[in-house]
């Protein structure tokens, strides 16, 4: 184990936990010491108890001693992004028309967590409702890159991102509706898997666009993420979009997959994600990044093909009728009645227009644009044109990944065309925004498993490596993700996060 | 089926009737941005209006599912208390609510 805990992966920190070589009380407060010192410069967080924390800390050691019968990942601290409810624990959304509200219910994943003995640091910053690819569309503060702290964290789970990445969390959850866990977890040099959606639940999570929302593991290895997404993964009553059927094994593949055979694996290289004709938006340090993961493949004995998949290059505009259709359908709970802000209730006003001046005053213009265009693209005369047609694509795109595991095992492509910005300069351009979950959005219209692995550095900045998996074929993305960080970590010598050196933060 | 122009603009009148449909009451600097930004992304995503889709079934979902069951058993509530300490108004163990018919106030 690393000499600082703050630098271990929490793989390592559950052994030593479980040997009795460190306490959690040791581990979670290098913690909060670390977010301290240094989430005023990162701002990973939205919220941190550091009492509450200890004391659950002190609560799992105390167990332990005991002699009591403990999993685990008792003791490991972790952190959430603000969108899942915890009960009594402020939970914003990263919006003001839920500051200060504390939910009356923990989400499942959350009570899951919890059951495991895993201590929450806190709760992290986010785009609000998980809208954007930068997390400056939170309505608290903007988030830095650990990396380069000029730059964003990526998005929406950004917050997430920054934290484990800056050593602020040994590892956190986040959502992933077009890309919230693998674009951040790309642009900061971490392990970020969207799961099978409808494997984990969504039951607490403060909803974005149902059909698409998934929660998954944020980590700085391929191990840590397959951990964290056992303990949270499973079928929930209280989801009615949970499925029910067993989980597959996913740390065991990991493992596997680390010792570096790829014999027989067919992996499909997708042409319409950063492959020839499609370069446009893309830059050259992240394609040569990604062809030499891909030849690393090779080299382990994976059989590597181009695959086309006409139908991705329509993603992007369809993705971005169905999320914001959901949305405006989705947000309409917030109407200043049962929680939340209320404004303008001055005894003059009636309901309609404290409505309107409480989500005035409550959403920020992101969240206003995505409401106005699912308004519009479900309206009657343009539903057909907009949302219907999308849905369509959305088929077509899912006819494109049937047809494509008949030759391949899983697909391949860039997790994101560019490494992290500068803060600021996407920010007036929704387009431009939009552009980074390019690669990200066939999975999540899909329904089927990705996973974002660090693929090396441009330009000193991490490049993520997606790969992606039939439905219910998480292992595959673990197997394979595990394999290439091997590779990577044994060429480098180390791995990708310990080389980070910035600005603020030098390496530890 | 009808096909949107493929310049699907977005006037500032559109934008401030879907604004009231969506119960947002946006002011008019938001009513001029949001009409000139709403206008570029329309017209990114009328391009799905190019794919070949005849005979194609939309996707309303990821995973196919017909409605699930479940026993009909009574479980406890979340109690009364506990939910109104996050109501913005309570009032006699109720969610207060502004009128909402239009007589005087």
């Amino acid at each position: 184990m690393s000499a600082d805990l703050t630098a271990s992966t929490a793989a390592d920190l559950s052994t030593a936990l479980q040997a009795g070589d460190l306490s959690s009380v040791e581990v979670t407060r290098a913690y909060l010491d670390r977010i301290a010192a240094t989430d005023g410069t990162i701002g990973a967080y939205l919220h941190v108890d550091a009492e509450a924390a200890l004391q659950s800390a002190e609560a799992v050691d105390a167990a332990r001693a005991k002699g009591e019968e403990l999993g685990p990942l008792a003791g490991v601290p972790m952190a959430l992004k603000d969108v899942v409810v915890t009960e009594g624990v402020p939970t914003t959304s990263g919006s003001k028309i839920l500051e200060g509200w504390r939910p009356p219910y923990d989400a499942t994943l959350a009570a899951r967590l919890k059951a495991a003995g895993t201590v929450l640091l806190g709760k992290t910053n986010m785009d609000e409702f998980a809208m954007g690819s930068s997390t400056e569309n939170s309505a608290y503060k903007v988030t830095r890159n650990p990396w380069d702290t000029d730059r964003i964290p990526g998005g929406s789970s950004g917050g997430s991102s920054a934290a484990v990445a800056g050593g602020l969390a040994p590892w956190a959850i986040g959502t992933d509706t077009g890309g919230s866990i693998r674009q951040p977890a790309a642009v900061t040099g971490l392990v970020g898997h969207k799961p099978t959606y409808g494997s984990v639940s969504r039951y607490g999570l403060i909803a974005f666009s149902s059909s698409l929302d998934q929660a998954g593991p944020m980590t700085r290895t391929v191990l840590d993420a397959a951990l964290l997404h056992e303990a949270i993964a499973g079928h929930d009553p209280l989801d009615s979009t949970s499925i029910d059927s067993p989980v597959p094994v996913l740390a065991e593949s990991a493992r596997r997959g680390a010792e570096g055979d790829l014999a027989g694996l067919r992996v499909g290289v997708v042409t319409e994600l950063g492959g020839d004709g499609h370069t446009d938006g893309y830059e050259p340090g992240v394609l040569a990044r990604v062809a030499e993961a891909i030849a690393l493949l090779e080299g382990m004995g994976a059989e590597v093909r181009q695959i086309s998949c006409p139908a991705f290059d329509l993603a992007l505009p369809a993705y971005y009728l169905i999320a914001p259709s959901e949305a405006s359908s989705n947000l309409a709970r917030f109407d200043g009645v049962r929680y939340g802000l209320r404004a303008g209730d001055d005894g003059s006003r009636d309901l309609d227009e404290v409505m309107a001046l409480t989500r005035e005053q409550g959403f920020g213009p992101e969240v206003k644009r995505r409401i106005i265009l699912g308004t519009y693209a479900l309206s009657s005369g343009y539903y057909d044109a907009y949302y219907g047609q999308a849905q369509k694509v959305r088929t077509l795109i899912t006819r494109d990944f049937t047809s494509a595991w008949d030759d391949v095992d899983v697909l391949v492509s860039p997790t994101s065309p560019t490494v992290a910005w500068s803060i600021g300069s996407r920010v007036d351009d929704p387009i431009a925004m939009y552009a980074a979950d390019l690669c990200t959005l066939p999975a999540s219209l899909a329904g089927v498993p990705a996973i974002s692995v660090p693929c090396g550095l441009s330009e000193g900045l991490p490049v993520g490596f997606q790969i992606m998996a039939p439905a219910l074929a998480d292992d595959r993305c673990y197997r394979v993700a595990a394999a290439l960080e091997a590779a990577q970590d044994a060429a480098r010598g180390h791995a990708l996060l310990a080389g980070m050196a910035t600005k603020e933060n030098a390496p530890s | 089926m009808s096909t949107p122009s493929p310049k699907g603009r977005l006037t500032r009148d559109e934008v401030a009737h879907l604004a009231h449909l969506s119960r947002l009451a946006v002011s008019d600097e938001e009513l001029e941005l949001f009409a000139g930004q709403l206008a570029a992304v329309l017209d990114a995503v009328a391009q799905v209006g190019k794919a070949d889709v005849a005979d194609v079934a939309p996707t309303t979902h990821a995973v196919p599912m017909t409605n699930v069951m479940r026993p009909d058993v009574a479980r406890p509530s979340l109690p009364r208390d506990v939910v109104l300490a996050g109501a913005p108004a309570a009032e006699d163990d109720r969610f207060r609510v502004p009128r909402i018919l239009g007589e005087e106030a």
